[in-house]
């Protein structure tokens, strides 16, 4: 590919954040009149491209060449001035302001110094109309559907006379009918010529807008396809992933023991009726509901996290006096909370901190005193047992992805006496790869004979991990099923709420 | 799992991670560069700020508010703050005074002294942790309930101590004189050895430096400052933390004011206003987060050190005490932006 010649071009692009290489040499080229998707995990680096393109980011190394000549641009306002709009998922419109002022934002045509309004909003309808939209421009941008505001933001892009147009995940909050239309203009832009930058994680849009595809892996650039031909579903995933998820669950029946935890009756806040189940060894008990529904609630119960009005605990057929996660912790449940970012991890502290911060006390001199030497022993060794990516111990576990920064939680109760662990939304926010890691941990502790119970809204995830299914509703269990009878149509039915569940 | 694939991404963070060494040691170890750098500046311009006496004379100066920060450190780190500790500090005094006096004991007046912190401490923990209460109500009550106790034990008045001995704790030299430089043939400098309010604060720098560092105590208290809630869901007991970094802190607070009366002689109810403030500047100008989770003896060293050497240097220029102020408030307010530009720049 002759690069010289492209219009916009990437040139061994590097960003680098303390600790962490978010950009790495990223190369390549595009041209006038393509649509080109920008794909890769969470984290790969295709957002931090864009902000690198939009001026938002100052690349560390590289630069980018648009139509031949070197561009190193300090502001959005750079950016838009050598023509570069990106548009983003949260738009950057006034809301209270009116579509045509919207559009001529700092740059409003006047007449002997005063805005010209009806100038203004002759040039406005001009710009929408030729996007296929009516819109009026004296309308408040507040008032106007997403998918209108979207247009009106593309429109304020040409108005700025833009050339390269980027959109950041446009139709995560479109709806169909929506996404159809802004698929339309997206080819009348490239019909005129313009540059069309596409990043999403919904594949089957690419396959349906996009004529080339870049795809990004750990910050790199790992393979650009000129045209569509030839690329399917599995090769971009193959591609973006580094290597094949045939079967990202891994499912493979085990043999289950005696009863690892056992609640009977258990009631307290967010629940309507009292709550009972087991857990046996080596078993993976799946909950799943609606928002609402009381899983959380009854997840934090049996932790000790909030107090519990009647109800009791037996963890391996011993009573559990369960009143503080600590008395869970020493009876051997572990809990890894839905948010991990508020209830999970400790930000400002290191990895190797947020690790050990429960085990430690095992472990330290008279129980006071830190043992520096398991502590270092144990952090590297959990770091190599669940892969977490890490640039040392010390690292602020902030910093970490979703998730590494789940499995240095899981890494938490790996190192205690764990009999019974709770994972709450374990997955939530984490992307693929990383997804089927924590499967395949999940299922590696079942092997292990702890007992497992996993809280997910994901229902092809519930259906496909756990052993058995328990279904909530309304602050109470509905409805158990096993592996093999539970089907979607039935388990999303038990968690409607009763009125829905009659008519349905 | 492709394992040579995530081996191979770790060594090029691990080495990623060196590049920014420099950086931590600036982070880490900033405030106590600073506080060099002005030491070496006040050395070559003034006159007398280098000499044994005037270090001595530093050394107290500082000694009240260092003791107190050591304890304010944990407060601040496991996200807290303390404001009663002004009125601690000269209620205690008071009442060792008045208690010395009455009992003859001069032992039970400091222990009385040293005692109602740890008391006011307990207190304020206990409404702070059981009750949910935000800390800066519940020690701004207490601040002044404690203060309007300090006049009412002193009857309004500052009180002597009658006894020669209570002066002892906060007037002695302990004969390590030998440990100081310059004494060997000109003998000039006369001193016979280090104050004890200076070798207690000493002590406490080491002592409450270890605690956080090493011990249990201590991680677990920057962990809560960090995030109270996944702290508890960790297995930590953080009301139990709370009250006793509380109590703590209080009792630190009536050693120093104890000390402070037996220096003086007095016990004086009016003594420690806006001394809360000042312990506190003090921390945060050495770097500990007022958002909890970071801290360290270093920060909290540095930052009493900066405040006690600019303080020491003003007076030593006769500079205005109006000026002193102005020149304290604008230190503290160059140390916050300082660090805010720091975390920006780590963003």
């Amino acid at each position: 590919m002759p690069e010289t010649q492209s219009y916009l071009e990437f040139q061994g692009i590097g960003k680098t954040f303390p600790g962490v290489r978010a950009l790495d040499d990223i190369t390549f080229g595009m041209d006038e009149g393509r649509v080109r998707a920008l794909i890769g995990e969470n984290g790969a680096g295709k957002s931090t491209l864009l902000k690198v393109l939009s001026g938002a980011y100052t690349p560390t190394t590289g630069v980018v060449r648009i139509a031949g000549r070197d561009c190193a641009f300090h502001s959005t306002a750079d950016a838009l001035a050598a023509g570069v709009a990106v548009i983003y998922q949260e738009l950057n419109l006034v809301s209270d302001m009116t579509v045509a002022e919207n559009l001529y934002l700092g740059h409003m045509p006047t007449r002997k110094g005063l805005v010209s309004r009806k100038t203004m909003h002759a040039h406005a309808r001009k710009q929408l109309e030729s996007l296929g939209e009516s819109i009026d421009p004296s309308m408040k941008v507040g008032r106007l559907p997403i998918g209108q505001r979207q247009m009106v933001e593309i429109a304020k892009a040409l108005t700025r006379g833009a050339k390269i147009i980027a959109f950041d995940e446009p139709t995560s909050s479109l709806s169909d009918r929506e996404t159809r239309n802004l698929f339309s203009v997206i080819r009348s832009l490239k019909d005129r010529g313009h540059v069309v930058l596409y990043v999403s994680h919904r594949l089957e849009e690419i396959f349906e807008v996009c004529d080339s595809v870049t795809v990004f892996r750990d910050g790199r650039h790992v393979e650009t396809f000129g045209t569509m031909e030839g690329v399917n579903h599995d090769v971009l995933v193959n591609r973006m992933v580094g290597r094949d998820i045939h079967n990202i669950y891994g499912y493979a029946p085990r043999a289950h023991g005696e009863p690892a935890l056992e609640v009977e009756g258990i009631l307290g806040r967010g629940l309507t009726e009292p709550a009972s189940f087991q857990v046996a060894k080596g078993e993976i008990a799946g909950f799943f509901g609606l928002v609402g529904a009381g899983r959380s609630e009854l997840m934090r119960l049996v932790f000790g996290a909030e107090p519990k009005r009647s109800g009791t605990v037996r963890v391996l057929g011993r009573p559990a006096h369960i009143a503080s996660p600590a008395d869970a912790i020493r009876s051997g449940v572990m809990l890894c909370p839905e948010d991990r970012k508020k209830d999970g991890i400790i930000p400002v502290r290191a990895v190797m901190e947020n690790l050990n911060i429960s085990a430690r006390r095992k472990h330290a001199y008279g129980g006071f005193l830190i043992n520096e030497g398991w502590e270092r022993k144990n952090a590297r060794e959990k770091v190599d047992q669940l892969a977490i990516r890490t640039p040392s111990l010390s690292q602020l576990i902030m910093h970490l992805s979703g998730g590494n920064q789940q499995k240095v939680i899981l890494a938490r109760w790996l190192s205690e006496e764990m009999k019974v662990i709770l994972l709450d939304e374990p997955t939530r926010g984490i992307d693929v790869g990383a997804k089927s890691e924590i499967y395949s941990i999940i299922y590696a502790l079942a092997k292990q004979g702890i007992g497992v119970v996993m809280v997910s809204s994901d229902l092809p995830e519930i259906l496909g991990v756990p052993d058995r299914i328990l279904v909530m509703s309304e602050g109470r269990i509905t409805a158990s099923f096993s592996r093999d009878e539970a089907t979607e149509e039935k388990v999303l039915k038990m968690a409607l709420p009763t009125a829905g569940r009659k008519a349905a | 799992m492709n394992g040579t694939d995530s081996r191979m991404s770790q060594e090029k963070l691990k080495a990623l991670s060196t590049d920014s060494l420099v950086r931590k040691l600036l982070d880490s170890g900033g405030m106590a560069v600073v506080f060099l750098a002005l030491f070496g500046v006040f050395s070559y311009r003034i006159d007398r700020f280098c000499s044994l006496d005037n270090m001595v004379s530093l050394g107290l100066q500082v000694s009240s508010i260092g003791i107190v920060a050591c304890t304010m450190l944990f407060c601040l780190a496991s996200g807290d703050f303390d404001l009663s500790i002004g009125s601690v500090y000269a209620c205690s005094g008071v009442l060792a005074a008045v208690v010395a006096n009455q009992t003859g004991s001069v032992l039970f007046g400091l222990l009385a002294g040293i005692l109602i912190g740890g008391l006011v401490g307990l207190v304020n923990g206990i409404v702070i942790a059981k009750f949910q209460i935000n800390a800066l109500i519940t020690t701004l009550a207490t601040m002044q309930i404690v203060r309007g106790l300090a006049y009412l034990v002193g009857k309004g008045q500052s009180v002597s101590a009658s006894s020669e001995k209570f002066t002892v704790l906060g007037s002695s030299l302990l004969p390590l004189g030998w440990l100081l430089p310059g004494r060997g043939a000109g003998g000039t400098s006369g001193l016979e050895g280090i104050p004890t309010p200076v070798l207690i604060t000493v002590f406490s720098f080491v002592l409450f430096g270890f605690l956080l560092r090493y011990t249990t105590f201590g991680r677990n208290t920057l962990a809560m400052g960090g995030n109270k809630e996944a702290a508890r869901l960790a297995g930590i007991n953080v009301s139990r933390l709370q009250i006793i970094i509380f109590t703590m802190q209080g009792l630190m607070a009536g050693f120093a004011g104890a000390i402070m009366a037996s220096r003086m002689g007095i016990g004086d109810p009016k003594v420690g206003v806006g001394f809360e403030l000042q312990v506190i500047s003090a921390c945060v100008l050495g770097g500990v987060s007022l958002k909890g989770g970071i801290g360290s003896m270093t920060f909290v060293v540095s930052g009493v050190l900066i405040m006690g050497a600019v303080e020491n240097a003003m007076n030593l220029k006769n500079l205005d005490p109006f000026f002193q102020y102005i020149v304290r408030g604008g230190i503290l307010l160059a140390a916050v932006l300082f660090d805010r530009f720091k975390q920006r720049r780590a963003d």
